[in-house]
């Protein structure tokens, strides 16, 4: 699997050339957001704010106000925790053209509680007129940018830095309002989310070797989520829909499932892994997504229980099974 | 000439003090105070500091329609009151919009509402809200909830000088605002960027909701607060109209520009003094005293 790095670095610069309009609005952690690189190619747009983030998201309302694109980058918790008052007021009540770009979602940071924006997507949807994406691979971090520049008014995105393997080709693009069809079968729908995408693929992969049936989706839109072909695998499994996500159960990807499937008088049952409903400690992605009940082996003994067979899957297995780029449903060479 | 304006700047203060107390006294509550301590201030703002378009005549406020949405792109604000925008005209921003029904006055003295509209004041369906949100009358973003005024208008601040365009941002504030971390949050901002596009006035008239601001939550020295901020910052007396204006005749010079206006929250209305520290919302307790302010008005 191809390994990025700097993915968002690098492609900013590209993105922003000619876009005039275009700022950069930062709280003291440029190169954690990796603009270090767009600060230095056009300083002229680049509008350093210091630690003092509700001041940065009513500057970003006033500056979008005057025809400006600004585009907000921090850590994800301190844009939702901190400046939430200035964001309901001064960008989602007008409707303003803010993209706000949130590192570090969930268990991505090296840090812990504090750091740790676990609830966010939750409290972002709540507000009208705000668009949610998530990225989960290189390809969305590319492509975010133009899914985000349609939408005319604020969005919210959960970002991706560093290393990131691209799952998805390189040539198709994150589409807002379109989930990813890496997978068509039967018995279970799953509906996975940011990180939790690579690992639900490691699961669905060991899986189909003992004859499972799996349909898996990659939201890259959590609001509006209207996607027709998300409502149809909703509907369509025998056993059940499956939610995974990098964030707490309640109030993100699984309550957005679950309202859906409710208000369509599906009958289905529907599983939500992520955080149950708890805060966590600092510690690495890999420890934290195995304690917390989210990684692919999470995943497969949840699959496990529901149709009520034990397959034998090691962490062994997973190592091997190799993750060969996704190509989408709209190529011939389809999964 | 300049008695003239002077003149005319004062009989708007009083007009306004008198539209607001014959509100407050109709409605049996009110923002009084704040027409007592700011009606020089607005008055001066409109007709002499800042360089507005006027309207073709008193507007009418239309109802409410919709908010901002995907689905209501063509959502207009109170902007209109201020007349057209054009880049080397100034732009206005009330940063506590609990001093709408004072601005709304302001309007009708100034000639850019209709009287008839401050009838429609807090009524259902109305856009003259009483806290105002940015579709009323002179109003054109989203400021009820204290201390986001001067960040919002900063980013306007920046991005007008970004597009280099000539006209200044205006921002009137409370005093009580500078209790607020955003509000130093966005001083040091506009200090660091030297945004000298934009001027504040203060309605420095000492009073909160819970009292005497000294007794609440002290934020004196103010100048000297503001000047370590990097501001330059003048003291006036807020019911003097020389003194009002002269600050904003000066040629800009790098840093953003803060006007204190220490002002009496019953300047003009002397019986209010008794409602002392309470100025913040007034009602009156029996109709004995909304009598004797009905006489009040009456000499007025």
């Amino acid at each position: 699997m191809e390994i990025l790095s700097k993915v968002h670095a690098k492609n900013l610069i590209k993105w922003a050339k000619d876009k005039l309009e275009a700022l950069v609005l930062s709280a003291d952690l440029t190169s954690s957001t990796e603009i270090d690189l767009f600060r230095d190619a056009y300083p002229d747009r680049f509008i350093s704010f210091g630690v003092a983030e509700q001041n940065m998201m009513s500057f970003a309302g006033g500056l979008a106000r005057e025809g400006f694109i600004p585009l907000v980058h921090t850590f994800a918790v301190f844009i939702y925790r901190r400046a939430y008052d200035q964001i309901a007021m001064s960008i989602a009540y007008p409707n303003l053209p803010v993209r706000m770009f949130g590192f570090l979602p969930g268990i991505t940071t090296p840090g812990g509680a504090t750091h740790q924006a676990v609830e966010d997507i939750a409290i972002m949807r709540s507000l009208p007129n705000m668009t949610i994406l998530e990225c989960g691979d290189a390809t969305d971090v590319e492509t975010v940018l133009d899914a985000a520049h349609s939408v005319n008014g604020p969005v919210y995105i959960r970002m991706l830095r560093g290393e990131i393997p691209r799952l998805f080709d390189k040539s198709e693009p994150m589409i807002l309002g379109k989930a990813r069809i890496l997978s068509r079968g039967n018995d279970i729908t799953i509906l996975s989310s940011g990180i939790c995408t690579e690992e639900a693929m490691r699961a669905v992969e060991a899986l189909k070797k003992h004859g499972i049936s799996i349909t898996h989706l990659h939201i890259s839109t959590l609001k509006p989520f209207n996607d027709s072909s998300v409502l149809e695998a909703l509907s369509a499994n025998k056993y059940g829909v499956i939610t995974m996500e990098n964030h707490t159960i309640v109030g993100g990807l699984g309550s957005i499932a679950a309202e859906k499937m409710a208000e369509a008088g599906l009958p289905n049952k529907l599983l939500r892994i992520g955080l149950k409903d708890t805060y966590l400690h600092g510690a690495s992605r890999e420890y934290l997504m195995k304690e917390y009940g989210f990684d692919a082996m999470a995943l497969i003994r949840e699959i496990e229980k529901i149709v009520d067979t034990r397959f034998g899957i090691t962490e062994d297995d997973l190592k091997k099974a190799h993750l060969e780029q996704v190509n989408s449903d709209a190529k011939a060479e389809a999964l | 000439m300049k008695k003239d304006i002077n003149k005319r700047i004062k009989e708007a203060a009083k007009g306004i003090r008198r539209r607001v107390l014959e509100h407050t006294i109709n409605n049996n509550g009110g923002y009084l105070s704040q027409a007592c301590s700011s009606s020089e201030m607005l008055s001066a703002m409109y007709l002499k500091i800042m360089n507005l378009w006027p309207v073709e005549s008193p507007i009418m406020p239309p109802l409410f329609t919709a908010v901002p949405s995907a689905h209501n792109y063509s959502y207009t604000t109170g902007a209109m009151f201020n007349g057209p925008k054009a880049p080397h005209l100034d732009r206005f921003f009330l940063s506590p919009s609990q001093y709408s029904l004072v601005l709304y006055a302001a309007l009708i003295e100034t000639g850019r509402m209709h009287e008839k509209g401050l009838e429609q004041f807090n009524r259902d369906g109305s856009t003259v809200e009483m806290i105002g949100a940015e579709h009323s009358p002179g109003m054109e973003i989203m400021t009820g909830s204290l201390g986001h005024g001067l960040s919002q208008a900063g980013g306007i601040a920046m991005a007008r000088r970004l597009k280099r365009e000539t006209g200044r941002v205006w921002v009137f504030m409370s005093d009580g605002e500078f209790q607020i971390g955003q509000t130093w949050e966005a001083m040091q901002t506009l200090s660091f960027y030297k945004l000298d596009n934009i001027g504040i006035y203060v309605d420095v008239n000492g009073y909160q909701c819970d009292g005497k601001m000294s007794k609440v939550m002290n934020i004196e020295p103010l100048k000297k607060r503001l000047e370590s901020f990097g501001a330059r910052v003048f003291e006036v007396d807020g019911h003097n109209i020389d003194a009002l204006t002269a600050p904003a005749r000066l040629k800009p010079a790098g840093k953003p520009l803060v006007v204190l206006a220490y002002t009496s929250p019953y300047r003009g209305i002397n019986i209010l003094k008794e409602k002392a520290p309470k100025f913040h919302y007034i009602r009156f307790k029996d109709e004995k005293e909304k009598k004797r302010y009905k006489s009040f008005l009456e000499d007025f």
